[in-house]
């Protein structure tokens, strides 16, 4: 993640967009300042690059669905069930797991800005941030569904969670029929990030690579 | 405050459009602002709500206009420079003019690691919490120009109270700097009917996460 912070150009000749001059002006302003250290910002970003993602949340969902026992505590207490899988160098806290069921179904949103559980899912998609979702996941959860082509059973009701303080939510999608006996790893490849949020369904056995 | 940021129930934003295989950053810019973010919260400089009120006084022409990590950008030009940490003037040379503030602390490579997990907002209650899970409760009809977590379309409302979350740093208080001023949490549900009358999905229920001064009892 090397990052020339003296080159005023890039290596194809195009010029630097406005938001690469700006962001390049703060940072270097702020290092000369002496708040920042950019190796500190390299290894922020390699983070969120290579380390922290869904792929987490989706071994907690795995988890849930081998284990009654960490079920159990997941729902419990989110937060100290997912420290005990030691996923995470440390889990925050205020991490809640809430369950789908053929009866109900949970949708996370942040409707004022864009509280996510980054622990477990890593940063939020763009989609999650946008006008769109956040203004009609509270009103439309039915036609947001349906802008994710997932469409629910008239029977089951859809509960939404608006993240509006620093708790952190984290759907515990249903476990799909036809993956009976698999390991927890291969059940983790069913375990989407929209599985996690409530705009998507677990993936089928039959759709996993 | 009532701003463009308040965005649940409006109409009008269209569709949802995912994007498929969608990358962490779209631009090395945005992973370094996030950064920058990350490393300048580290020193204490600033609360977290006060970085939620810097986007929401964003003009609501540059909010609606502008990328996320964008907005991030233009935020935290705004707060360095209203804080003292760093002139315009220097932001537009792009190099420092003047030294820089004695701060706390600064977040070195070593020490990443340790910042990834969100730190806790549970404080010790100054007095028992006022309502209890199954409790009707009516959120208030408020409209403060400042920061607020209770959103327009849950004001005046009401809601069975589901969950009491703990006692928890007040964004309403913390977001001016001035202080902590801890506030018991609860989860707060609501038939759709309530909040969107007539026209709500059968059905439906949405909950906030409401502090104890957003309530009262109905």
């Amino acid at each position: 993640m090397a990052h020339d912070h003296d080159h005023d150009h890039d290596d194809h000749g195009s010029e630097l967009s406005e938001m690469q001059l700006r962001v390049r002006a703060l940072e270097t302003v702020l290092t000369e300042k002496g708040y920042i250290d950019p190796a500190a910002i390299d290894v922020i970003i390699e983070a969120y690059e290579t380390k922290v993602g869904p792929h987490i949340g989706a071994r907690v969902v795995a988890k849930a669905w081998s284990d009654p026992a960490f079920k159990r505590a997941l729902l419990e207490d989110g937060s100290k069930a997912v420290q005990t899988l030691g996923l995470l160098n440390r889990v925050g806290d205020h991490l809640i797991a809430v369950e789908n069921t053929p009866k109900l179904h949970n949708m996370i949103v942040c409707t004022l800005c864009s509280c996510y559980p980054w622990e477990v899912l890593g940063l939020p998609p763009v989609w999650y941030k946008s006008a769109p979702y956040r203004s009609r996941a509270v009103n439309d959860p039915r036609g947001v569904l349906g802008d994710f082509g997932v469409k629910l059973p008239a029977g089951t009701d859809i509960r939404v969670w608006d993240s509006t303080a620093e708790t952190r939510f984290i759907v515990l999608p249903m476990r799909p029929a036809g993956a009976e006996g698999w390991s927890e790893e291969r059940l983790a490849a069913l375990v989407t990030r929209d599985s996690m949020i409530g705009t998507g369904l677990a993936k089928q056995p039959s759709e996993a690579a | 405050m009532d701003g463009i940021h308040d965005m649940g129930g409006m109409h009008g934003f269209g569709k949802v459009e995912p994007e498929p295989n969608e990358p962490v950053f779209h631009s090395d810019w945005e992973g370094r602002t996030l950064a920058i973010n990350r490393a300048m919260g580290y020193t204490g400089v600033w609360t977290i709500d006060q970085t939620r009120a810097g986007i929401e006084q964003l003009p609501p022409d540059v909010y609606l206009t502008s990328s996320y990590y964008k907005k991030w950008e233009l935020r935290l030009e705004k707060l360095v420079v209203a804080l003292g940490l760093a002139g315009a003037d220097e932001l537009a040379k792009g190099h420092a003019l003047r030294p820089g503030k004695a701060l706390t602390r600064k977040l070195v490579a070593a020490e990443v690691p340790n910042t990834l997990t969100r730190g806790s907002f549970a404080r010790p209650a100054k007095a028992p919490a006022r309502f209890k899970p199954g409790d009707r409760v009516r959120t208030k009809n408020i409209h403060p120009a400042t920061h607020t977590r209770l959103p327009r379309y849950a004001r005046d409302k009401v809601g069975i109270v589901e969950a009491l979350r703990g006692c928890h740093v007040f964004p309403d208080v913390a977001a001016l700097g001035k202080g902590e001023d801890p506030q018991w949490l609860y989860t707060v549900l609501f038939d759709g009917r309530e909040l969107w009358g007539d026209s709500a999905e059968p059905s439906l229920k949405v909950s906030i996460e409401a502090f104890e001064p957003y309530l009262e009892p109905a």
